[in-house]
């Protein structure tokens, strides 16, 4: 762990308590470890045992050391750094699954091996969804709000040694996660699969991450909250709200990796739903708006286009969000008033989004020829380009008559994916371009061109898959309702699989060229990182604002 | 009004109940009338708790994530019923914790597939899927059948099964090892009981073709078995005002 060193430093608060906890910890994993008959669940209290016994020993050697001291005039830049590494770490992880499992799909007798069941679709697609949802966005997140935090409120982050735990605490949280997908741990909750201890140890890190954010606002000089710690405020504590209520269930015993949910059947359903299309809503979008909001304005040099606009766009967005779960249940045993609710809101839902969309996009107004000259600026803005037309498509696919052809189809992956791959990992990619010159003290990033060269292979990716998604969802929508002049269904299930194939491959070449996109990242943030300039760029004109620095909060919050 | 807002802005705790109170209010509208209107969840004959074995079965389901390709609704649209069958109840699901509906229909549906094919062939087609529907693109689970059930928990899964609603009576729950090994063995003696306990459709029977052992097999076959056969359709009238939501 790295602390903010200095001769003139203070002892980091809480480094000792936090050790007396990890002692504890330690003890009391091993006492589950050892009395446990399930052996899914020895694994993961053994897990947790060399996390505790690894972050402990690190504590005890600083504090020997007289490592951990921080100094309350600097920023605390350390954690952030972490986060962006871990971001593109496990990016490139749940990219990579998703190559995997889109080419079990195009190529089953090649990619499954009937020897590892533990290598089937079934458990490695939630490996999928977590890692690039919860492990990339999540980190992604985290790292911007500390960042972003720390400068609009001109305050280094609060509680000392508190937001190295949140960081580590929820690399734990994922490495659980995901060993528990491969040993079959799984509640079966879309987007919420970890079993009952994982979702308390997520509480825990999550409550010390809320405390954090609101304490560093606690400290800030600035009388006013920027409009970006707004949206983050609301993902947190959202992200809170859901998690706690979607995961209510009783263990099996104490010692067994086994739940069974509170609840059951059509509410079970709706609570899954509520939570499944709020994840979306506040983790997937309230937290990247928040992205949005510091790093289009800073990244253009312009103030936010229409303060009264994002005041609307908050309250109306997180307001109307909440609504629209019941859209994922069109047409099932769910009563249809509720129905009818979901699709009145989803469809409300489009003014917000696209609210949210055009201040962003016009933040750019007198700065319109960054998207020709500067990559990162054009990745900055497609990926509001592509939550636009996601925005617009999901209303549609809520409407009930669409919802009727397109649920459980290949369209909704689709759908997912135009705001996955476009939206998030797009205004994810934007940030990071902009953060790595800023943390690491770099002048520009390693080479320009290869942003360009990243921007176009994953647009190309992403355009691939959701066409190929769309040919396939519509086309096994319509086949499955297809009928012959004599009355019978024209179709069994397998003719619709078998015809998506082509589709299939194409999803996966498009998965396959995504991925490469964020290999060509990750190179060159590692040159930047280690201070390097391509050769070939050493003349070039830099078009990087100035970086790092304090942001005029005042300016870029007054319209 | 923009003037109110800055109160907002200049208060980190207003801010916070600001949010909680907005985010609060659609859930609470839609989902909690779910808990207490009577028309939510239809009256029919024939909803029973899991067998032990069943119950153990639908774990191996959710273990192995058949739900994720595999959807158990089937909507009240004209092909859907002729394809798979009479469309979903939320009776059917009453106690199902956690509900399995899904959202993708990689592989059929699966909410009335109990009856529809021979032990032998879910047997083949989950040892090898390809060998049997050669388009599949189904994984294949043939370690199944090589892997001995642990089921030396199920009482407890019976009694956090109680805790959470489903009726297991005490008798369900003292005798919950020997129902699961009657269940796979077609000449145990207990099979008299079980259907006493559990209603007389229960399937008692080898259902892996393995008469040595109970595998994971056994259990996701009486799982899969049993599934969407439980109402009795004959006495359901749907078109009653009471069923109309």
């Amino acid at each position: 762990m790295a602390a903010i060193d200095g001769p003139k430093g203070t002892p980091t608060s809480g480094a000792g308590l936090l050790a007396g906890l990890l002692g504890i910890g330690v003890f009391l994993t091993i006492f589950m470890a050892s009395r446990t008959p399930d052996p899914r669940f020895m694994v993961h209290a053994y897990i947790f045992m060399a996390a505790f016994t690894v972050a402990l020993a690190v504590l005890v050697i600083g504090i020997s050391a007289g490592r951990f001291v921080q100094s309350d005039d600097k920023y605390e830049d350390g954690v952030i750094r972490a986060g962006v590494i871990a971001s593109l770490f496990w990016g490139v992880v749940g990219m990579l699954v998703g190559v995997v499992i889109a080419s079990q799909l195009s190529w089953p007798n090649l990619f499954y091996f009937p020897e590892f069941g533990w290598l089937n679709f079934g458990r490695l697609r939630p490996l999928h969804t977590s890692a690039v949802i919860f492990a990339f966005g999540g980190n992604v997140l985290i790292a911007t709000s500390f960042y972003v935090v720390q400068r609009t409120c001109k305050a280094r982050l609060a509680g000392g040694i508190a937001p190295w735990v949140v960081f580590w605490g929820y690399q734990l949280f994922i490495v659980l996660a995901a060993t528990g997908y491969l040993m079959g741990v799984t509640q079966s909750r879309e987007y919420a699969e970890p079993e009952w201890y994982v979702d308390i140890w997520l509480t825990v890190v999550w409550v010390t991450y809320l405390l954090v954010f609101l304490g560093t606002i606690w400290k800030r000089k600035e009388p006013h909250i920027y409009v970006a710690n707004w949206f983050y405020l609301a993902f947190i504590v959202t992200v809170a709200m859901l998690h706690i209520v979607n995961n209510l269930a009783v263990p099996v015993s104490p010692l067994s990796s086994r739940s069974y949910s509170l609840f059951s059947g059509v509410q079970d359903a709706l609570v899954q739903w509520w939570y499944g299309h709020n994840a979306v809503g506040f983790f997937l979008t309230a937290g990247f708006l928040a992205i949005m909001y510091y790093f289009i304005p800073k990244r253009a040099e312009r103030p936010v286009y229409s303060y009264r606009l994002s005041i609307v766009h908050f309250w109306a967005l997180i307001f109307i969000y909440i609504w629209a779960g019941p859209h994922h249940l069109h047409y099932t045993a769910l009563p249809q008033w509720a129905q009818t609710l979901g699709m009145t809101f989803s469809i409300m839902l489009w003014m917000p989004s696209w609210g949210g969309m055009i201040n962003g996009l016009m933040t750019l107004s007198g700065a319109w020829d960054k998207l020709r000259t500067d990559a990162v600026m054009r990745m900055l803005i497609a990926s509001l380009a592509f939550y636009g037309m996601s925005t617009f498509e999901g209303p549609v696919m809520s409407v009930r008559a669409v919802n009727a052809l397109s649920h459980y189809t290949d369209w909704t992956i689709g759908h997912v994916h135009s705001g996955a791959l476009g939206w998030v990992g797009f205004v994810s990619f934007g940030a990071i371009y902009c953060l790595v010159p800023w943390l690491w003290k770099r002048p520009r990033l390693y080479s320009d061109r290869l942003v360009e060269w990243h921007f176009w292979i994953s647009t190309t990716g992403i355009l691939l898959y959701i066409a190929a998604m769309w040919v396939s969802g519509i086309m096994e929508g319509l086949m499955w309702r297809e009928y012959t002049s004599e009355g019978f269904l024209a179709y069994s299930f397998v003719q619709t699989v078998e015809a998506k194939h082509v589709a299939n491959m194409i999803r996966a070449l498009g998965g396959l060229l995504y991925l490469s996109g964020t290999l060509i990242m990750v190179y060159n943030v590692w040159r930047t990182i280690r201070g390097d300039v391509a050769a070939l760029e050493t003349n070039a004109i830099l078009v990087q604002p100035a970086a790092s620095g304090p942001v005029p909060t005042g300016t870029v919050a007054a319209e | 009004m923009w003037k109110h807002h800055q109160k907002l802005e200049r208060h980190s705790l207003l801010l916070v109940i600001g949010i909680l109170v907005v985010v609060a209010i659609g859930g609470l509208v839609e989902i909690s009338p779910l808990f207490y209107l009577e028309s939510t969840i239809e009256k029919v004959d024939g909803i029973r708790p899991y067998t032990p074995l069943e119950l153990e079965g639908r774990d191996v389901y959710i273990r192995e994530g058949c739900y994720v390709c595999h959807s158990q609704m089937i909507r009240p649209l004209r092909d859907e019923v002729e394809r798979y069958g009479h469309y979903s109840l939320a009776a059917e699901s009453m106690y199902d914790h956690p509900f399995q509906w899904g959202s993708k229909r990689t592989g059929p549906d699966l909410a009335r597939v109990g009856g529809k094919y021979s032990d032998g062939w879910q047997v083949d087609h989950l040892t090898n899927p390809r060998a049997v529907v050669p388009e599949s693109v189904m994984p294949p689970y043939a370690f199944l059948a090589k892997k001995d059930l642990d089921y030396r928990d199920i009482a407890d899964k019976l009694r956090a099964q109680r805790t959470v609603g489903v009726p297991y009576t005490d008798a369900m729950i003292t005798n919950a090892v020997t129902d699961l090994e009657t269940q796979a063995d077609p000449f145990a003696p207990g099979g008299t009981a079980l259907k006493k306990r559990y209603g007389p459709k229960v399937n008692q029977r080898d259902f892996d073709g393995q008469p040595d052992k109970i595998s994971d097999m056994d259990a996701l076959i009486a799982y899969l078995q049993m599934l969407g056969t439980t109402v009795d359709f004959t006495t359901y009238k749907a078109d009653a005002g009471e069923n109309l939501r």
